[in-house]
């Protein structure tokens, strides 16, 4: 069934598109600091509250580290929180953020992909995100901003699921996404409002015996995030490991139900094949890469060249079945990396990749690309000659650097 | 640890405590144990107040205080806010 509703159509920039899917999304809560090039989505959410055009309670906090934590400890109470940050913003709410996965509190944050310093640099790579891939947080990586206005109206959905409850980024690429005006189609308040809902609470065993809403509510005390030493921490741990397996499910389930409303989807909502179901060389990157990798693809498709790209648009938790099915004709694969591992023999990406392809039947060569590091600008003709390094490598049969630097200068 | 510890799948989420504190006993901790003179005590119940952790208590059945050696975890401030210096800690 396909949809009827009418959207508008607005000219937003990736940073408007948040704002105005947390607008739509019913949030109690948005407390923020501003960072660049996350600070338009603040600056717009606090419009909506100073016009009235939304209810939510807006806290203008000290640093990231206050806003993360103000935002988990009203997710604990119940409620629906949102927050953006950027680069060192991230870094600093970095305790915060496994306090807020730790305590299963389904908080909402967009994430305006930026270069950690040093040198100082305000521009787009995904240094700040890769950085956090282990703090328990979904990570969804969005191309457009379309897909970052839909990803946010998602990710309230996802978090919030009893099966999941875990804290969502949704994470644009710094200024390619964050301040470029694009034509977005929104679905009327009423929908988004009915499509994301009220929270649902799961019912938790509290110290009084009693079961309850998982909430801190004065009519049914319990403490959430207690201590846990030698005996019980593990298995904490564990139940957060099993909620990103549940997540898997979860996300693909919302993405698929949104599709029906809005009519858009991104592939499977973990991975989007683009070409590359009877591909020999392709190309697996994050973000708005993805955009310029299409355009080539189409281009050497236009020359019978059998290229191929799979975008991992989830990279927390890690689709490593839809890695494997969708790269089973792929002989080379290039893994692009917007991030550095330093000393760690290639990009986060890459590694990752690389694991998964451990377990499946073939192996193709995999090589690594490390690009756009502090926003550098990646080209189409940039990207030809990855998919020209790839040729060469299926014919010499040879891998001659699997770690390399695109645009550098050597 | 009498009981069996449970697996992950049995626990609730977040380190949400599925029992009261009080049943985790923390006295084993102490090292110094409060010893009262009874003589010297006025039963002025400062101890009561300033016990950090709760495990002073009025008896008011008795007239008089009780140390709950499950909980106390033998810090020593009931010796030194003691108006008559009725408190000595001790070497378990």
């Amino acid at each position: 069934m396909k949809s009827v509703i009418k959207q508008e159509v607005l000219a937003l920039n990736g940073d408007e598109a948040v704002a105005y899917a947390a607008k739509q999304s019913d949030v109690d809560i948005v407390a923020a600091y501003p960072i660049t090039p996350q600070t338009i989505i603040v600056e717009k959410f606090s419009e909506y509250v100073a016009n009235g055009e939304v209810e939510t309670e807006f806290v203008c906090t000290e640093s990231e580290h206050s806003a993360m934590t103000a935002c988990l400890a009203a997710a604990t109470t119940g409620a629906r929180a949102f927050t953006a940050t950027a680069s060192a913003g991230l870094a600093l709410m970095h305790e915060m953020l496994f306090v807020t996965s730790g305590c299963r509190a389904p908080v909402v944050m967009a994430v305006a992909n930026r270069a950690l310093s040093a040198p100082i640099n305000i521009h787009g790579d995904h240094s700040d995100t890769m950085a956090e891939r282990d703090s328990g947080w979904i990570q969804i990586y969005a191309e457009n901003a379309q897909e970052v206005y839909d990803s946010v109206v998602q990710a309230f959905r996802i978090a919030e699921n009893p099966e999941v409850l875990l804290p969502v980024m949704v994470c644009l690429d710094g200024f390619t996404l964050s301040h470029t005006l694009e034509n977005v189609n929104v679905l009327p308040d009423t929908v988004v409002e009915k499509f994301v809902g009220t929270r649902q609470l799961p019912q938790v065993l509290t110290h009084e015996g009693k079961t309850a809403s998982f909430k801190l509510d004065p009519e049914n005390p319990m403490t959430v995030g207690s201590i846990a030493l030698q005996n019980y921490y593990f298995e904490f741990k564990r139940q957060q490991e099993e909620a990103m397996r549940n997540a898997l499910n979860v996300i693909k389930q919302v993405h698929d139900e949104y599709a029906q409303v809005s009519d858009r989807s991104y592939g499977d909502a973990l991975v989007e094949s683009y070409c590359v179901d009877d591909a020999e060389i392709a190309i697996i990157c994050l973000g708005s890469t993805a955009g310029t990798v299409k355009t080539v693809v189409d281009k050497l498709r236009a020359e019978d060249v059998k290229a191929g790209l799979l975008r991992i648009r989830t990279f927390r938790p890690l689709p490593v079945k839809e890695i494997i099915k969708a790269l089973g004709t792929v002989k080379a694969l290039a893994v692009m990396d917007r991030a550095i591992s330093f000393g760690g023999n290639g990009g986060p990406v890459y590694h990752e990749v690389r694991h998964v392809l451990y377990s499946a039947d073939k192996h193709p060569y995999v090589v690594n690309y490390i690009y756009g590091l502090g926003g550098r600008d990646t080209s189409p003709e940039q990207i030809r000659k990855i998919y020209e390094d790839l040729q060469r490598i299926l014919q010499t049969q040879h891998v001659k650097t699997p770690i390399q630097y695109v645009g550098l200068r050597e | 640890m009498t009981a069996r510890e449970k697996s992950w799948k049995e626990i609730s989420p977040a380190g949400v405590c599925w029992k009261p504190s009080t049943e985790f006993l923390t006295g084993d901790w102490k090292t110094y144990k409060p010893v009262r003179d009874l003589e010297k005590c006025t039963r002025c119940l400062f101890c009561v107040l300033f016990c950090p952790d709760g495990a002073i208590h009025w008896r008011p059945e008795k007239g008089d205080i009780e140390f709950d050696f499950n909980f106390c975890k033998g810090c020593g401030i009931c010796a030194n806010e003691c108006p008559t210096k009725a408190i000595e800690m001790k070497l378990e």
